[in-house]
């Protein structure tokens, strides 16, 4: 087999890092949706490395589903980006703390 | 090392540089968006060296395809060519947050190491459309048809939400 599982896992963790670094950081609205799905990629990675290691496609058929679950989140995300550029005229997130403490 | 383990070597060191040049590039977001179609794309040919060809196929179709084309076409949209902001009020949370993840991910790599299973070598078919359909189709076909349902609520909730006026 080419590599170790370990290697496929750190590396799924590694890109889950920069995506939650992403998101913490960045302040532009729509870099932060690409974080997240950064992060929904790595999960992805991960899920894949394990159902080859078993050889088993039931991991494979939850990745369909994150991926589905992907698309609508950022749908959804991206429709909500759009209004609030109409109402702010800003992607900023700091513009964005009416319910934040 | 095998031609397999250098591609996977040379896949996983793009996937890095690309993600973290989407994360890094504060100047341009059209820019951020194409440095997430290369680590999308470099993550479908791990998953095409890890034998998983049906997920490597929709990998490329919904993310690098689907999803990127949406991001750009609101990056557009709003005509976001730079994104220079005033400046933060508070820098601390992030830090905190970004100290955090990097000690997570330090354990995490540190407990890694010997505690996985080796990787057995892959039966007839594995990843193919027939192995996929058959789990998906008889075993996993209520939350088959769940995400169906997720996904027209979602069509519903964006063109809701991206409406101008809700009567």
């Amino acid at each position: 087999m080419l590599v170790p599982l370990e290697h496929v896992i750190a590396l799924s963790a590694v890109i889950f890092g920069i995506g939650v670094v992403g998101a913490v950081t960045r302040r532009n609205l729509i870099v932060i949706l690409m974080s997240i799905e950064l992060m929904l990629n790595a999960v992805n990675l991960a899920l894949v490395g394990f159902s080859r290691a078993w050889a088993n496609p039931v991991g494979q058929v939850f990745v369909l589903m994150v991926i589905t679950v992907a698309a609508a989140e950022v749908a959804v995300g991206l429709g909500i980006v759009l209004s609030l550029f109409r109402n702010r005229d800003s992607v900023d997130i700091e513009e964005v703390s009416l319910l934040k403490w | 090392m095998s031609t397999a383990a250098l591609l996977f070597y040379l896949f996983a060191a793009m996937t890095i540089v690309a993600s973290l040049g989407m994360v890094l590039n504060t100047r341009n977001t059209v820019a951020s968006a194409l440095s997430l179609v290369v680590a999308m794309i470099s993550l479908g040919a791990i998953y095409v060296l890890l034998d998983a060809y049906l997920v490597a196929a929709i990998q490329i179709v919904v993310y690098a395809g689907a999803i990127v084309v949406l991001f750009l076409f609101v990056v557009m949209l709003l005509n976001l060519r730079m994104d220079v902001f005033p400046a933060a009020r508070s820098r601390l949370p992030k830090l905190l947050g970004i100290a955090a993840s990097g000690w997570g991910l330090w354990m995490f790599l540190r407990l890694l190491p010997g505690s996985l299973p080796a990787i057995s070598p892959a039966p007839e078919g594995f990843g193919g459309f027939r192995a996929l359909g058959t789990e998906l189709f008889t075993r996993y076909v209520v939350p088959f048809e769940a995400t169906s349902l997720l996904l027209l609520a979602a069509i519903v909730g964006a063109v809701i939400l991206a409406k101008r006026r809700i009567d």
